[in-house]
């Protein structure tokens, strides 16, 4: 069998970022090919260049899909070459049944009306081939991630996919499950679907994979080949984190005192499904002027652990203490959150951080309004002095404080959102990945404003899935994953090799 | 100093529905042969359309949280109505007591309504459209089908009294009180904007160009003190004007200078964030539809006091002018978006539109169509408008 896939210098430009930069990417037909890569490396993006997402013309390159140069405009053209991309967030109608989902967009019918018949009659041929047990009939919401997981590789198959892309399909799945889809991966290989698999898991990655290709930071390190070259996970960390760092981070002397803030043996339930336990018995402390990271691999918990810990905005039976300045307090909203100096900076900023259609002045104030109010009347001038004052403190490049923040860049919208949180003077400020799709130059601005509230004896409690930034501004490091802390580790004794081996050797244990 | 030209270009789309009214005024004093504008029609149109004004300045705190309407105030002010026709006209009871039972009972529907729309979050849509036929069958349960007249003279003064011109010592041919109003609200008006810029000044943030606030202060003095002349030549001052100022004035700084004025516009801006800047927005939508009902109770007195009786017809619609005011006045169907005044302006809108048609003869089929097309291309404007603004 010959190469399926090729993908040739392939380079794909974000405004301000590099994502990919001429990666060159080949897949033999039947083999199993994962690509792995710490986040931001730019699996995804290429995935989405693959099947379409970003369509031709967008970026540089050329893809060649079984011979044939390819310029896909969207994700039906990949398809109907036989490409299927299943992504990490399921891409399923709720209400509708396993059948339906099944064929939706590719409907089984009769000169327009669904023939309903043949609809179920291929849903359980289809079901029977994933090693489904249950009927076409069965709502998607009525049945669990795993076996939604399988309804989207079936509906791949109902497109008669060539060439399926599993973009982290065991992340959120338990062992059982994961192990279950491993082996349906294998099963279709030898029905001679070529698949692309994207992990975090090396232990999956080593067992199921034939070829295994390392992204780091938009480019190809290099392809291993199974069988002709030595494979060990310690090789493929290396060159997944293995770079230079040169003056990325603003210099810091911390100057840490007593332990500020505390949470012991936290534990969270999910909102919604009522026995799924998503944080499991966390314990962190943070001292004056230190910056703490919490690092961990995307879903290991950390938006919902300090979301928690922000007067419970996320999940549900709530159990642990939280101590700060040596006395425990309960915080039961995010009113008393804020009022006991802790702030949480979002990292979704433009769907829970800002009010886009409102201005910065607006925004900046939001959750201190009693400080610039008498009894419930608003003191718009001092409002204005406030907005002004952050405007050219964290130098917000806008025409005014009157501008909207919809329309500022991402940078500039986050130096809004830290204003907010700042002028909010809390002791304990959550920062969930405060640099997220922003550009290396507004990054620095950020971080050295960090440093100065680290510096003015805040606690800063750090978020993020980018190693380097973790490595380069925090003085401790807790590794978060699947809910639990499974390391802390000193300045001294973090490297990138080391958080990936905290995460590792804590998936082994659970697989 | 801002330029002028930036001046005007930024506040063009604020004045944009404030121009189309007055441009449509204009229309219709020339269609009508100068009809619209007789003291007597302007009056009557402020009388005519004070129910909607009242339901209008609720239904825009409604749909500032998030796009929601309230489509329960047409049946509220019926079964207000019906509360307090039987409480003065079968039991004749004082018109104090009365009132106050009747504006409690609009502000326990609101406490029913906020609850399941807040607490419960079932969509507003649903909760006030249940409300709609619940208020519409109480208030027929309670009349039994019938209608109640008349109401004691104190009530119909309500909407039908006018403020005694008590400073007339002279006896002039028109209401001097009524300009002595006049003169003192444009001088208070003049005072306030001074003090602002001067307070601004202070500061030293940037004010609006002179020129401008000179044009401004004439524009508003010009039109405070027409109304006043209009006003003064017919009866003077109406109470149901009073009424209307003073809400229309509250309502205007509570959303403007408060914080749960702010909260609210917050939360329809985006109430995740809301949410996690420390705003519980569930309270936030529950006293929106709590004050919504009381002021439903307000103008459902006002209405029962106009047409002098308790009606099991009474208020049907209102919740629809109440809403095309609030969108003809430009509030955003998403939340986040809009003021008092728009609305009000927007509630004048269409009364102008019913009032001056209605002199004009055109039948009522054409009318509503009119007013639907209004409605359809003034929100078409805005939003093709802010599209334009985004590019």
């Amino acid at each position: 069998m010959g190469t399926i896939l090729e993908m040739r210098n392939i380079t794909k430009v974000f405004p301000g970022v590099k994502a990919l930069d001429n990666v060159n990417f080949k897949v033999e037909a039947g083999e199993i090919h994962a690509l792995v890569g710490e986040n931001g490396a730019g699996k995804s993006t290429l995935m989405n260049v693959l099947s379409g997402i970003y369509p031709h013309g967008t970026y540089s390159g050329e893809i060649i899909f079984e011979g044939k140069v390819c310029a896909f405009r969207d994700i039906k053209d990949s398809e109907r070459m036989g490409i299927a991309i299943i992504h990490q967030e399921l891409a399923l109608e709720p209400y509708l049944s396993i059948g339906e989902n099944l064929f939706l967009g590719n409907e089984r019918h009769k000169r327009g009306f669904i023939d309903w018949n043949r609809t179920h009659m291929e849903a359980r041929e289809l079901l029977k081939r994933v090693k489904l047990n249950e009927s076409s009939h069965t709502l998607i919401k009525d049945i669990g991630v795993g076996k939604q997981q399988l309804v989207e590789i079936a509906k791949a198959l109902a497109k008669k996919v060539k060439l399926l892309i599993l973009d982290e399909p065991t992340a959120a799945l338990n062992e059982e499950d994961s192990n279950n889809l491993l082996e349906l991966i294998l099963q279709l290989k030898s029905d001679g679907i070529t698949c692309i698999l994207i992990s975090h898991k090396l232990n999956e990655v080593m067992r199921v994979a034939d070829s295994i290709t390392i992204l780091r930071d938009g480019a190809t390190i290099e392809t291993l080949k199974v069988g002709t070259d030595v494979i060990d996970e310690d090789r493929i960390i290396k060159g997944m984190v293995g770079r230079t760092m040169v003056n990325r981070f603003p210099k810091r002397e911390p100057k840490v005192g007593e332990v500020a803030f505390e949470v012991r043996n936290w534990t969270v339930y999910h909102p919604v499904i009522p026995d799924r336990k998503v944080i499991k018995d966390v314990s962190i402390k943070v001292r004056k002027g230190e910056i703490v990271g919490i690092s961990g691999l995307m879903g290991a918990g950390r938006t919902e652990f300090a979301m928690s810990v922000f007067g419970k905005a996320y999940g549900s039976r709530i159990s642990g203490q939280i101590i700060k300045d040596g006395k425990p307090v309960e915080l039961n909203s995010v009113r008393q959150a804020i009022e006991h100096g802790i702030a949480y900076l979002t990292e979704d900023r433009k769907n829970a951080g800002l009010i886009l259609i409102d201005d910065i002045r607006h925004n900046i104030t939001l959750p201190s309004l009693k400080k610039i109010s008498r009894r419930m009347f608003i003191d718009e001038n001092k409002e204005i002095m406030v907005a002004e004052e952050y405007r050219s403190k964290l130098a917000i490049k806008s025409s005014s404080i009157l501008q909207k923040t919809g329309n500022l860049s991402g940078g500039n919208q986050q130096k809004v959102v830290l204003s907010k949180w700042i002028f909010a003077r809390p002791d304990v400020l959550i920062l969930d990945e405060p640099t997220r799709g922003i550009d290396v130059g507004a990054k620095y601005e950020i971080y050295t404003i960090i440093n100065q509230l680290a510096d003015e004896g805040k606690s800063i409690i750090f978020i993020s899935s980018e190693l380097p930034e973790i490595l380069g501004m925090c003085d401790r490091i807790y590794v978060m994953n699947e809910g639990r802390i499974v390391g802390e580790l000193s300045r001294e004794e973090a490297s990138s090799e080391s958080i990936m081996k905290c995460i590792m050797q804590s998936n082994r244990e659970v697989v | 100093m801002e330029k002028i030209g930036t001046t005007i270009k930024n506040n063009m789309r604020q004045y944009a529905m404030l121009i189309a009214l007055v441009v449509i005024m204009i229309f219709f004093q020339i269609a009508t042969n100068g009809v619209l504008l007789y003291p007597m029609n302007v009056t009557n149109l402020v009388l005519q359309n004070s129910y909607v004004l009242i339901l209008a300045i609720g239904m825009t705190l409604c749909i500032l949280t998030g796009g929601n309407i309230d489509l329960s105030v047409g049946s509220v002010c019926a079964f207000v109505g019906a509360i307090s026709g039987t409480l003065m006209i079968n039991m004749k009871m004082p018109m104090l007591p009365a009132l106050l039972i009747t504006l409690g009972i609009g502000f326990i529907i609101g406490l029913w309504q906020g609850f399941w729309i807040a607490y419960i979050r079932i969509p507003a849509f649903i909760v006030t459209l249940a409300g709609m036929l619940i208020f519409r069958g109480l208030t027929n349960t309670i009349l039994q089908g019938l209608t109640l007249a008349p109401y004691p003279k104190e009530y119909q003064m309500i909407s039908g009294g006018f403020i005694p011109d008590f400073l007339n010592f002279f006896g002039a041919g028109f209401n001097v009180t009524t300009i002595v109003v006049g003169v003192v609200l444009s001088l208070l008006y003049v005072f306030m904007a001074l003090k602002k810029r001067k307070e601004r000044a202070g500061y030293g943030f940037e004010n609006t160009h002179f020129l401008f606030f000179i044009i401004q202060c004439v524009v508003v003095v010009g039109g405070i003190m027409l109304l006043a002349y209009w006003l003064a030549a017919y009866k003077g001052i109406p109470i149901i004007f009073v009424i209307i100022g003073t809400l229309v004035f509250g309502y205007t700084v509570f959303t403007q200078k408060t914080v749960p004025g702010r909260y609210i516009y917050a939360m329809g801006g985006n109430e995740k964030a809301a949410q996690l800047s420390g705003i519980n927005t569930n309270k936030v939508l529950f006293f929106t539809y709590v004050n919504m009902s009381v002021l439903a109770a307000i103008a459902g007195i006002s209405f029962s006091s106009r047409i002098n009786s308790a009606s099991p017809v009474a208020g049907q619609n209102f919740e629809l002018d109440a809403i095309a005011a609030c969108f003809i006045g430009g509030a955003s169907a998403y939340g986040g978006v809009g003021t008092v005044i728009g609305a009000i302006i927007g509630a004048l809108v269409m009364g102008v539109l019913n009032n001056g048609m209605s002199i004009m003869g055109v039948g009522i089929d054409m009318q509503m169509t009119i007013k639907g097309l209004v409605l359809l291309v003034a929100v078409a404007f805005d939003v093709i408008s802010k599209r334009k603004s985004r590019t």
